[in-house]
Formats: C-alpha cells, sequence, structure tokens
C-alpha cells in the first residue's frame, strides 16, 4: 500500500531537489569552513548564501542569523541566553509553546528566574491583555509562539511585539511551524529572536537557525572555536545548511500559490470530517491557523487506536492522546484550551503539505475516517453509557 | 512496536461487542488516564459460558481486553480470577514497558465482572476482591 503522510507537521519528507544536490555537496564540499584553502572557501561562501537568502525571507540582515542544530536549540539558546546574560528577572510565555521552550523556562525557574505562563482562549488564542497584565519591572523576555504545532492557532505575533517594544522588553518567538509558510517579517513585527528548522519545510533533520537582532547580546550556549561569529561554536553541519538553503528556496517559489491550495484541502477536510462525523469538533481557530493544520476531537475514543486503524488504510498521523505523548496526561495544549482529558484523548492531527499530499488522498481520508471514528465507538464502553443516557 | 498477536487481536478482537442479558458486568479505568475496560460475562454454574468486552484505550488495551476474554472463556470462575496480567501478556508475546498497565487493567476488569456476580448471587471466590478503580461516571450534557 502506498504510504499517505499527513505529519507534516512532524517533520517532512526531505526535498527532491536536496536529494538530487546532496551527494555532490557531501563529495565535494567536504572541507572545514574555517580553513584557509579554496575549498573550503567555498564551502564557507555558499553557507554565506544560505544565510542571506535565509536573512532577506524574514527582513534580517545577514549578520543576524547564527545556524544551530535545530529548534529546540534555538529556543534553548534565545531564552536560557537572554536570561543567564541578565543574570535574573521575569519570563513570559504561554501554556502551549512547545516543551523546547517550556522546559527550557522550568529549568530556569530552578535557577531563580521567575516565569508566567500565560493561559490561553479555547482557540489557543493568547490575548495582548493578559501579555500586558503580566509586564512586571523585572521582566526580561517575552516568549510566544509564531504559529502551535498541534492546533495550528496563529498568534497576534505584531501585536506583542508591538507592546514588547513599547515596554523595552525582548521578545522571542518560536517560529518552527510558521517558517517557510507564512508571512515573517522581523522588523514589522518587532521580532527580537526568532527559532526556525530546516526538517519542518523538506530540509534535514539536525539544522536550524536563531535570528538575534542586531545589539542583542545573549550568552553562548555552546563554547568552543570561533563559528558563527563566536557565538556559537562546532564546526559548521555543511549539508545540513546547504540543504536548508535548497529547501527554502523551493518552498518560497509561488508559495502563496501552494498555501491557496493546502488551504482550501485544509477547509474540505474540516467541513467536511465535522459534517460526517458527529460529537468531533475543532481544535484551534478556524480563521487564524497554519494552512495544512486540522484538529479535531472525536468523542468517545482515543487516538492511538485511531492512528493505528488510519495506518492500516496507509494515512500517517498524529494524536495528542496520552499514548503517543508517553506520559498519563494528553496533549498539554488541548487541555490549555480547555479539552477534559477524555476529549482531549480522542483527537487527530492532520498536517498537510503541498509537495506531499494530493486531493485524492484528503479524498481517501475522507472515504475511511467515518467508518474508522464508528468501529471505535462501537467498542467504546463510554459511547455506550452515552447513548444509554440519551434514551 | 506492538507484537503479531497484539495486532492481531486489535485488528480482530474476540467478543467485542456487548452480552444481552448478561449475569455480570464490571467496569475498571478511567477515561481521565486513557483507558476504560468493561467485561461482561455469562456465568452458568460456576463456568463462564460466554464473555464480551468493550474498550476505550489504545491498541494495547483492545488487545489485552480481547485476549483476556479468550483467556477465561469456558474456565470455572475460581481459575478465570487466577489469571494475572503476566499471563495475558505472555499470551500476546508481550507489551512495550509503558502498556503494561494496560494488561493490569484486563486482570482487574476480570474481577470487577466476577465480582459483580458474586456480589448478585451472594457468592465468595478466592481471591476476589473490590474492584480498586471506580468507574469514572462521565458528564455527558455537554454537547
Amino acid at each position: 500500500m502506498k504510504e499517505i503522510y499527513m505529519d507534516n507537521a512532524a517533520t517532512t519528507r526531505v526535498s527532491e531537489r536536496v536529494i538530487k544536490k546532496a551527494p555532490e555537496i557531501l563529495r565535494d564540499t567536504y572541507h572545514n569552513p574555517s580553513s584557509i584553502y579554496r575549498g573550503a572557501q567555498m564551502a564557507k561562501a555558499e553557507i554565506e548564501k544560505v544565510r542571506e537568502d535565509l536573512a532577506k525571507s524574514l527582513n534580517a540582515n545577514p549578520k543576524e542569523i547564527y545556524f544551530t542544530s535545530g529548534g529546540t536549540e534555538s529556543d534553548n539558546w534565545a531564552i536560557r541566553g537572554v536570561a543567564e546574560k541578565k543574570g535574573q528577572g521575569h519570563i513570559i510565555t504561554s501554556s502551549i509553546e512547545h516543551h523546547a521552550v517550556l522546559h527550557t523556562c522550568e529549568y530556569l525557574e530552578k535557577q531563580g528566574f521567575s516565569v508566567s505562563y500565560l493561559p490561553v482562549d479555547d482557540k489557543g488564542l493568547v490575548s495582548i491583555e493578559d501579555v500586558a497584565k503580566e509586564i512586571r519591572d523585572d521582566t526580561i523576555l517575552i516568549s510566544i509562539m509564531y504559529a502551535n504545532n498541534e492546533i495550528g492557532t496563529v498568534q497576534p505575533i505584531a501585536e506583542i511585539g508591538r507592546l514588547a517594544r513599547d515596554k523595552d522588553i525582548l521578545f522571542h518567538t518560536d517560529a518552527v511551524q510558521a517558517f517557510g509558510k507564512l508571512d515573517i517579517d522581523v522588523n514589522l513585527e518587532n521580532i527580537d529572536l526568532l527559532s526556525l528548522s530546516a526538517h519542518k519545510l523538506h530540509g534535514l533533520k539536525g539544522t536550524g537557525a536563531l535570528y538575534v537582532r542586531k545589539g542583542i547580546r545573549l550568552e553562548n550556549l555552546i563554547q568552543g572555536g570561533a563559528q558563527e561569529k563566536k557565538k556559537r561554536a562546532g564546526t559548521e553541519n555543511v549539508m545540513g545548511i546547504l540543504a536548508l538553503g535548497e529547501a527554502m528556496r523551493e518552498s518560497y517559489e509561488e508559495r502563496d500559490e501552494k498555501n491557496r491550495v493546502v488551504r482550501g484541502w485544509r477547509e474540505h477536510l474540516i467541513d467536511t470530517l465535522l459534517a460526517e462525523i458527529p460529537y468531533s469538533r475543532l481544535n484551534g481557530d478556524r480563521e487564524k491557523r497554519l494552512p495544512g493544520n486540522v484538529n479535531i476531537s472525536f468523542r468517545f475514543i482515543e487516538g492511538e487506536s485511531l492512528l493505528m486503524l488510519l495506518e492500516k488504510e496507509g494515512i500517517l498521523a498524529s494524536s495528542g492522546s496520552a499514548c503517543t505523548s508517553g506520559s498519563l496526561d494528553p496533549s498539554h495544549v488541548l487541555l490549555a484550551i480547555g479539552l477534559p482529558h477524555e476529549i482531549a484523548h480522542g483527537s487527530l492531527r492532520i498536517s498537510l503539505d503541498y509537495t506531499e499530499n494530493d486531493e485524492g488522498q484528503i479524498e481517501h481520508l475522507i472515504s475511511v475516517l467515518p467508518g474508522i471514528v464508528e468501529r471505535l465507538r462501537n467498542l467504546s464502553p463510554l459511547y455506550e453509557d452515552y447513548l444509554k443516557g440519551e434514551n | 512496536m506492538y507484537s503479531d498477536k497484539v495486532m492481531d487481536h486489535f485488528d480482530h478482537p474476540r467478543n467485542a461487542g456487548i452480552l444481552e442479558d448478561a449475569d455480570a458486568v464490571g467496569t475498571v479505568g478511567n477515561a481521565k488516564c486513557g483507558d476504560i475496560m468493561r467485561i461482561y460475562l455469562n456465568i452458568e454454574d460456576d463456568i463462564i459460558e460466554d464473555v464480551s468486552f468493550k474498550t476505550f484505550g489504545c491498541g494495547a488495551a483492545v488487545a489485552t481486553s480481547s485476549m483476556a476474554t479468550e483467556l477465561i472463556k469456558g474456565k470455572s470462575v475460581e481459575e478465570a480470577l487466577t489469571i494475572t496480567n503476566s499471563a495475558v501478556m505472555e499470551a500476546l508475546d508481550g507489551l512495550p514497558p509503558n502498556k503494561v498497565h494496560c494488561s493490569l487493567l484486563a486482570e482487574e476488569a476480570i474481577n470487577a465482572a466476577i465480582y459483580d456476580y458474586a456480589e448478585k448471587h451472594d457468592k465468595t471466590y478466592p481471591g476476589l476482591h473490590e474492584p480498586v478503580e471506580d468507574i469514572h461516571e462521565e458528564d455527558d450534557d455537554d454537547e
């Protein structure tokens, strides 16, 4: 059976262009970019080209881009880097951040910093009033994700950026899900620090970047050589960085048209599934949403079983159920938007991608999902009790 | 991550569904944790003549319920009570470590159903104990 990959928020397939170019890069660009001979300098030049293109896409200066090992490192570095430079103070973040942000903040709490975790509304939106209310004299950083990885909600980044700038507080955003899909302008939106990752847009795992606005001083996370202007040591991940460049350029080609198509799939899926499957609800905001994100809870059933039956139909997706998170609790994001545990357990996340998916796959999902949900409901004691209660 | 046996029992659950006019029913687990198992029993002369189950939970929860019903079908009530979670796991060729609790739930579900039977018929059996996990009653009026 052909695999239908609908988990593109987890990671994406490596771009064909990257795969095609990889042998050449691996064969010819093996020198250490810090060395002085020609081959090494060519590698260095290629890296700088990626830095320029990446900066351009964010409306930043190339000098403000630092390559890292991925979104997690970028988040760690941005938050710890600011905190440790300041030495003490207060951080504002949201309760639906990625664990790379949440666990870094929890770590800093143990080091004596204080952290406010903002609630979100039932669509997953942070309110600008809540951010304003939490600001204290000693607030050193606001870190709010650009778009949520589970429910796709896009935050009012420009408003938060404006507020942070007015109050002279640094503003970091985890843009791992948004980068390559949404228009990001670090100047227009007053973003001071921004994390991104390559493998969410058909690059390679193990590569990311952190944008750091000129003039902001961060404590280093990694000590060592003089790479990345002595800010992030370690021999450059040449293959990963060049692949990021290739994948990023590809993702920006006719991006508006790609987004339009993917949004169309998303809307069709949401409308059809909610109409055809009773006791289902959409999680996240209907409008302020990543183009490819669909997150729906089906009552009375559990997510892992749902994923296993979908996989039998060739469809790969993800769920916020505890069984797939490795803990007893379902997704912290679904709990934060107010879902009771049992409904959070029955959530399904479909994340669509222009180059990966097509209309036929969407229709296949629509044709099999109602039956799968019904099958699991027929097996569910919760559904049995519900029907008894109805009669 | 699952054995072929687990996958087989998940794909083709044995004895799934409601047993009409069941002599006894036991439910354990709660929706909060993501696992609920319910076992129905028909018992005649202390022999489990028929059994069925309903489960809300992950693949392992469905498979352990299914296997548990197979293991106790046709057995005496006393024999059924000796079936441990390890026996259910072994019969499934093992479970991943984070799914062991599903087999415990299956053992408890058997106990809970037999407890219901014992209560109704004023009987006692060695090894029978009060169900450890209460049924988590759902508030179903929020739709």
